[in-house]
């Protein structure tokens, strides 16, 4: 254990950053405020009105673009904070040695899923009160025989979006996995002091809970995903919806991890992370990456090529509205990984991983606003004081949530039978 | 060889002690020849002194060969000899229908730079058919590891004890 200063454990979450964290939330507030003011005293609110001409048109007015982007970070952060619950649980079902030295880093991210959970809930809550429309199912005439808005498509899946089971298993799905995050979380802390036959007993114990926890995310993460976004475009369905939104999840867990060994190490902690974590911490964005592009290209080439209208439609109008962000967006977020994290150097060259990590973190916000605003606000979008001010207070939010958490415990968890292979990592 | 050059080989039972061996070596200036190991020793490369391998950049450049045979390959057959119509879209030009290739150029980007590492890792290594093996002792293929050092004959003797010292079970000098 003379790799790890036990001194040094501890980290401190100073007042002077959680003050700057918090001038930071309060800017995005005021940037929010300044993009409600500005439409509501500045030309494009007569323009929304406009282009409406004689029916109200549910797509404009800022109301609508509010909680469109409420749940644009609602779901992008709650799903790193579900993927990094995720990859906490795989790297003990996997009996993985290697990143045991990242274990509370994994840990700290994960805290922030009850409130992306919370978050995505009330969303979807407030559509059924009718404080929103970006839920078009959610209108009780598509389902009435006798009104001219009848949908029978919609009505086809009425036992789907039964509101009983809808919120049931909404509510099962988050409860489970917020119940294996906060077990891990108590269970973590607590075993840092075991030793000898009690640790090998809760290790045990959590490879098996772990390997419970990815049968049950691997089955529900899906529905998840098809319940809180795609049941926005309500006609339009891809199977392969549920893996494309699990590996945006999964890359934004991974960029988040890099970046906080990253700030952890310029401030002189996680000396025991040595270059051989990082460069596979590294490796980590380089494969997720493609996996994500993987999956993006394998929908988008399949809708494409067999050009059916009920399924193109949802390219079209991304195509039509958003051509410059979506192609942009793809690019970026293959192309920027596989060049730059390509070699060996890159990847345990802390500048590399840096530039590389938040450009494409901006551009996975960006795929996730893609997948809510063509079907919520169709071609009334904009990045303006609301989108940028939102993303900045959940930027800043949950950064302040996650270095409250990793100040909450020492970071490094023992207690582990693999610590001291861990500590010794080399590739 | 020159006369008054001698081969030595010294067998160890255990990799952990050839490695503390090799370290010796290394701190004494003299340059070990060859290591031969049923299994690869983690972390004996910078010790012995190879260079780091350069099988990644050979792997890049057959991975950008076959990208580009692909994109040659699908622009000649589907857009320039034979139009071919993709779920009747138009096919006049390569970018017309670019995603359709794209499976096509990532298969055969795998296939260059996989089967050229293979290629490039066995002609290297002179590992083809009806080649001799080069490995002076069958039991390094099984249980046993041996460093092989060219010294001259006067520091063969120094060598020889440094090697027992270390922990190597049987030491030949040729």
């Amino acid at each position: 254990m003379s790799l790890v200063n036990q001194n040094n454990l501890m980290y401190n979450f100073s007042a002077r950053s959680r003050r700057n964290l918090i001038i930071l939330m309060g800017l995005g507030l005021l940037l929010i405020l300044a993009g409600y003011l500005w439409h509501t005293f500045a030309g494009d609110h007569a323009a929304g009105h406009e282009g409406a001409a004689g029916h109200e048109d549910h797509h404009a007015g800022w109301g609508q673009r509010f909680w469109a982007n409420l749940l644009v970070n609602g779901y992008f952060f709650g799903g790193i904070g579900l993927a990094a619950v995720f990859f906490y649980a795989l790297h003990f079902a996997a009996q993985a040695a290697w990143s045991q030295v990242f274990l509370r880093i994994f840990s700290a991210v994960g805290t922030f899923l009850p409130i992306g959970m919370g978050i995505v809930l009330l969303v979807i809550a407030c559509g059924d009160l009718h404080l929103h429309h970006l839920y078009h199912w959610m209108d009780a005439d598509l389902y009435d025989k006798a009104s001219p808005e009848y949908d029978p498509i919609i009505d086809h899946k009425e036992p789907y979006f039964n509101r009983l089971f809808f919120y049931g298993r909404l509510l099962i799905f988050m409860g489970g996995w917020i119940y294996y995050q906060y077990w891990t979380r108590k269970n973590s802390m607590q075993g840092d002091l075991l030793r000898g036959n009690d640790m090998i007993s809760n290790w045990k114990r959590n490879i098996r809970n772990a390997a419970i926890f990815l049968v049950f995310f691997g089955f529900t993460s899906s529905v998840y995903s098809w319940d809180v976004i795609m049941s926005i475009d309500t006609h339009w369905f891809s199977t392969l919806f549920g893996w494309y939104n699990f590996a945006g999840w999964w890359i934004g867990a991974i960029i988040v991890f890099n970046m906080l060994v990253v700030h952890l190490k310029s401030r002189d902690q996680l000396e025991f992370v040595n270059p051989s974590h990082v460069h596979d911490l590294g490796k980590w964005m380089f494969a997720v990456s493609f996996l994500w592009t993987y999956l993006w290209f394998s929908q988008f080439m399949l809708i494409w090529y067999s050009n059916l209208g009920e399924e193109v439609v949802y390219y079209a109008q991304r195509w039509e509205q958003y051509r410059g962000l979506f192609w942009i967006t793809m690019v970026v977020n293959f192309a920027f990984p596989m060049l730059v994290l390509m070699s060996r150097d890159s990847k345990r060259n802390k500048s590399f991983l840096l530039f590389t990590g938040l450009l494409i973190f901006f551009f996975h916000w960006a795929d996730t606003f893609l997948l809510v605003m063509p079907g919520t606000v169709g071609e009334h979008w904009n990045i303006g004081g609301l989108e940028i001010g939102m993303f900045l207070f959940f930027l800043s939010f949950f950064i302040f949530w996650v270095f409250r958490a990793l100040s909450q415990a020492p970071l490094l968890q023992k207690g582990h039978p693999f610590l001291e292979e861990s500590l010794h990592h080399h590739i | 060889m020159a006369a008054n050059y001698k081969t030595i080989q010294g067998i160890w039972g255990d990799e952990e002690l050839l490695m503390n061996g090799a370290k010796q070596m290394r701190d004494a200036h003299i340059k070990v020849k060859e290591v031969f190991s049923p299994f690869p020793i983690h972390g004996l490369d910078p010790v012995i002194g190879l260079p780091r391998t350069r099988l990644a950049i050979c792997a890049f450049i057959y991975g950008i060969t076959g990208t580009s045979l692909a994109i040659l390959m699908t622009w000649y057959m589907m857009v320039s000899d034979w139009p071919t119509d993709i779920g009747g879209k138009p096919s006049f030009y390569y970018y017309m229908n670019w995603p359709a290739f794209i499976p096509v150029t990532f298969e055969l980007t795998v296939f260059c730079a996989g089967h050229g590492m293979a290629l490039t890792y066995l002609l290297r290594n002179w590992t083809l058919p009806g080649v001799h093996e080069k490995n002076p002792d069958p039991r390094t293929t099984d249980d046993k590891f041996m460093m092989v050092i060219e010294a001259k004959e006067e520091k063969a003797a120094e060598i020889v004890s440094m090697m027992r010292a270390s922990g190597a079970e049987e030491v030949n000098v040729i």
